[in-house]
């Protein structure tokens, strides 16, 4: 399995994230910088969180415009894994990849804290390492996870088994829709979630129940 | 030369710098003539008391500043201590509080910026960041605006840069209603052969600008920071600073990458007096001239003046000198991170600080007497009155019970869970220890078992009381929060904020606080590395509390072998180690007199600096040893608060005795020095308890046996008990019903 990471400027879990894909998988991505020409040859492509251009405009909004994004694009349509975490899951929306929308906290603040996500659809390329229904721990840090689709899309994403994470046990950290925490493209093979499953998947994180996520991914887990 | 002189330097003119009549007069004889009106802001950004140190210096020479793991002390932009296999921490913490009280959400976050690029100058990456705020009264009208501001402003900045908020502290107290505090820490993490310095070193060699375009805002800044506040601060809002995170972190991995490639020599950051400081510091400390083409500056507005430009404090800027044959290399990374390059001048061997605008010639100064021999003053000081101490029946009374819960759900001491779930704790996936405990933990990159704690400290109340005592204190109770975790106190930095060094008496409190901390960090071999000093703290005549935060750093072997405040299990021991053995006697200037009594009397807990040592590597030895599966240091409220936090950390009850013959209530909250309290996993009639008590009483430190851990409620003595979970709630409501309110 070869994964590759893609880095745009002001994005900061690109560490982070390099670091779980190397630790679970056994050896280190590619890493893309955004002006590259096209990505390597790779089965998941990852975009990890930070301020892609500061988000001084809507979250993702610029990343999500840059030339590195139609290889995506091509890739995503070729079934190739791509997982969007936090401003990862930002630039997709952006790019049309996901539907719908992350708007503000409803607490209007950044938030960083542990909470619960209930595991929604375990039967996909990235999930199949959990089980359905099952409650894991996972953080959260963003200033703008408050997931909203229309009622349409919402009904269409729910009935299409496209909610990936939910968050569960009253732990909804930003007022998103439905507790939605995570949702997949049409195909599956895209998902975006707010959490950071990448900052607990070690005895040193003080749990590792972001570690069947990217174990799923990498096709560590059958 | 040809100098233009627009507008004409007046007295009025002279003053408006912060420059004082014999200081102007300094200038004359320096030059021999007028200056220009860049030269005259020139000197007033070199001169003034938050670049030049002049009150202060004297005494700050006083404190020990070296170690067998020092690499570099105060005068770098951040200091350096080697932590073993080739790794170094570099770190240094600063105020931002003028700016922060007038524009709180930019004054803050700059000041996040500010210290952030003080340590990747050096050539580290920043790992970990701790914030130090001090506000007024809740109930002052401004607070609840200042705290929010401040918070969401070290949050943007700190947040969007990518390094965890690790610790810090947050403080109420009218005497900050004037004048907030903000203190910002940081550390970063280098290879000891590869730090950089801002001594410039060869003569011809290009200066080189980078970052972020220059700017208007901030014009000035250092020179308002270096003055009292009046009732026209919201005139000063546009001396303060804009802060553009996206371009620091562009700028932290630019300049990473640029010291990789070897072309760099010397390095400065522009922080306060920006393009001058910078430009002036980078040539004194080499012994070199540099002359300056303002020309080429990268501007982001049209007609700006020399003035201007050599006085702007626009963020996220750095000058460098590079080797000239690597002038391309660098180029070509920073147009990679898309951030503004340019030669803007040369070093000379003339020692002097020419700087060219438009053709002419607008300033040629010394730069030696500019920088590193700038003024510096013996001010006049009184010796603080030391305060009377309370009277031994002088035991105000109150429910244990009832005292406690009002002080965990009281501004004081409850919860900062809504200050520090702003800030991203975990970015780097190296947190083992996150705020709300005795220090932050991280692990060390690059490293299989190591990590860093990191502590912020200061009792404001005690240094008013007693300054050196409070200093003393300070730097003890640092050591002491990095020791609970069973980290090796390693170095600490200093931050040192007080009124106005005009007026003996603050003076005073001043060289006494320094001497008080000279003395813990010389008896805890525990050097200070780097430190900031923030003076004319003062609204309208009135001074803050002296406050010298002190910002540790410690080492653990192995992280492993840390531990938090919480309980872990029910059945324990809790044993307090340290202290008298009427387990507290002292009660001048405690939390328990101010907050339940509003009385602020009495004398502040001494501190035996001996029994401090020798507790604390007591307290590491046994925590390394394992049997140690919780520790906190006592502070503020004593052990009834220190039991409580330990409850509610763990979630898990507690039964603890009276002390027989001693007054629950100074046993409960006094805040006598030096304790700690633990819970071992060892069987409270076994052997090995017996030895470690055995191990105590030869080292002279008392150790009793105070409690078990288990059940739902904590029960002091005879108190009524307390359900952990009401604790709780009492604990997390103050600060979010605050702010809602």
């Amino acid at each position: 399995m070869k994964a590759a990471v893609i880095v745009f400027p002001g994005l900061n879990r690109d560490r982070d994230m390099i670091a779980a894909l190397t630790k679970i998988g056994g050896t280190k991505p590619a890493v893309v910088w955004h002006q590259d020409a096209d990505i390597p040859d790779a089965d998941l492509i990852v975009i990890p969180g930070g301020f892609s251009y500061g988000d001084y405009l809507r979250c993702g909004a610029i990343a999500a415009r840059s030339p590195i994004m139609d290889k995506v694009r091509e890739r995503a349509a070729r079934g190739v894994k791509v997982l969007g975490v936090c401003n990862g899951f930002q630039i997709l929306i952006e790019a049309g990849l996901l539907p719908g929308a992350l708007m503000r906290n409803t607490s209007l603040k950044f938030v960083c804290r542990e909470v619960k996500l209930e595991v929604v659809n375990a039967e996909t390329d990235f999930t199949r390492g959990y089980a359905k229904g099952q409650i894991i721990r996972s953080p959260v840090a963003h200033h703008d996870g408050n997931y909203f689709a229309d009622a349409e899309t919402l009904k269409r994403i729910v009935g299409e088994g496209r909610v990936a994470f939910r968050y569960a046990e009253g732990t909804n950290p930003n007022g998103s829709l439905n507790d939605i925490a995570g949702v997949f493209n049409e195909g599956k093979n895209v998902l975006g979630l707010m959490p950071h499953p990448e900052n607990l998947i070690e005895a040193a994180h003080g749990g590792d129940d972001g570690r069947a996520l990217f174990a799923s991914a990498l096709k560590q887990v059958a | 030369m040809t100098l233009r002189n627009d507008p004409a330097i007046t007295p009025e003119l002279v003053a408006s710098h912060g420059l004082k009549p014999d200081e102007y007069q300094k200038i004359l004889d320096l030059i021999g003539r007028e200056p220009t009106y860049t030269e005259l802001g020139i000197f007033s950004a070199m001169w003034n008391e938050h670049c030049s140190y002049k009150s202060s210096k004297k005494w700050l020479r006083t404190l020990p500043t070296k170690g067998p793991r020092v690499i570099q002390g105060p005068g770098e932009n951040a200091g350096v201590v080697d932590i073993g296999d080739g790794q170094a921490i570099v770190f240094k913490m600063e105020s931002h509080n003028h700016p922060s009280y007038i524009e709180p959400y930019q004054g803050a976050a700059t000041g996040v910026g500010g210290i952030l690029r003080d340590v990747f100058t050096m050539g580290a990456r920043p790992v970990a960041a701790m914030n130090a705020l001090r506000f007024g009264d809740p109930s002052h009208e401004k607070t609840r605006h200042l705290v929010n501001g401040v918070v969401a402003g070290v949050g943007g900045y700190g947040n969007s840069f990518g390094v965890p908020t690790v610790g810090g502290e947050v403080e109420f107290d009218a005497r900050y209603n004037g004048n907030n505090l903000v203190n910002a820490f940081a550390a970063g993490l280098a290879d000891t052969d590869k730090i950089f310095y801002s001594k410039a070193e060869g003569v011809g060699l290009p200066v080189v600008y980078l970052g972020a375009k220059t700017g208007r805002d901030g014009v000035g800044g250092a020179t308002m920071a270096s003055a009292e506040f009046g009732d026209d601060i919201e005139e000063k809002r546009p001396t303060v600073q804009v802060g553009d995170p996206f371009t620091e972190k562009r700028l932290l991995e630019a300049c990473l990458e640029l010291m990789g490639t070897g072309a760099v020599i010397a390095i400065q950051d522009m922080g306060a007096a920006g393009l001058t400081c910078s430009a002036v510091e980078m040539g004194a400390k080499g012994d070199l001239g540099i002359e300056l083409d303002l020309d080429k500056v990268p501007v982001r507005e049209t007609h700006m003046t020399a003035y201007e430009m050599m006085l702007s404090e626009s963020q996220e800027r750095m000058l460098m000198v590079l080797h000239p044959d690597k002038e391309a290399v660098a180029r070509k990374v920073f147009e990679k991170w898309e951030l503004d390059f340019a030669t803007v001048g040369h070093t000379t061997d003339d020692l002097r600080f020419r700087v060219l605008w438009q053709g002419d010639e607008v300033a040629n100064l010394p730069i030696k007497e500019l920088g590193d021999e700038a003024p510096e003053y013996d001010r006049p000081w009184t010796e603080p009155k030391a305060p009377a101490a309370l009277a031994k029946s002088d035991v105000p009374q109150m429910d244990v019970a009832e005292a406690l819960m009002a002080l965990v759900g009281g501004h004081h001491c409850s919860s900062r869970r809504w200050v520090y779930e702003q800030y991203d704790t975990l970015i780097q996936g190296n947190t083992m220890q996150r705020p709300g405990g005795d220090a932050g933990v991280i692990r060390v990159e690059g490293h299989d078992t190591k990590g860093l704690a990191f502590t912020s400290d200061v009792n404001p109340r005690y240094c008013e009381a007693n300054p050196y005592e409070g200093g003393k204190q300070a730097v003890a109770e640092a050591w002491r929060n990095l020791t609970a975790t069973g980290a090796e106190p390693l170095a600490a930095t200093d931050n040192l904020n007080f009124g106005n060094p005009e007026r003996p008496e603050i003076m005073g409190q001043f060289v006494k606080a320094v001497e008080g901390i000279g003395d813990a960090c010389r008896a805890l071999d525990f050097p200070i590395v780097s430190g900031n000093v923030s003076l004319y703290n003062e609204t309208n005549g009135r001074g803050i509390l002296p406050t010298p935060t002190i910002g540790g750093v410690g080492l653990l072997p192995e992280w492993t072998q840390s531990v938090g405040i919480g309980f872990v299990a029910e059945n324990q021991p809790i044993l307090l180690i340290g202290g008298p053995a009427e387990r507290g006697t002292h009660l001048g200037q405690s939390i328990y007199l101010r907050d339940l009594f509003g009385r602020r009397d009495g004398d502040a807990p001494h501190v035996d600096l001996a029994a401090e040592r020798r507790t604390g590597d007591f307290v590491r030895k046994l925590i390394r040893s394992g049997v140690v599966t919780a520790c906190h240091d006592l502070s503020d409220g004593g052990l009834g608060v220190a039991l409580a936090e330990m409850a509610m950390a763990g979630n898990i009850g507690a039964t603890v005795t009276d002390v027989d013959g001693n007054d629950p209530v100074l046993t409960f909250f006094g805040e006598d020095q030096g304790r700690y309290l633990m819970t071992v996993n060892l069987d409270p009639q076994g052997d090995e308890i017996a030895a470690l008590w055995e191990e105590a009483k030869a080292l002279g430190i008392f150790a009793p046996w105070i409690g078990t851990t288990g059940g739902t409620t904590l029960t002091l003595g005879a108190a009524t008990p307390l359900s952990v979970a009401a604790l709780k709630v009492a604990h997390e409501s103050w600060f979010p019903s605050y702010m809602n309110g």
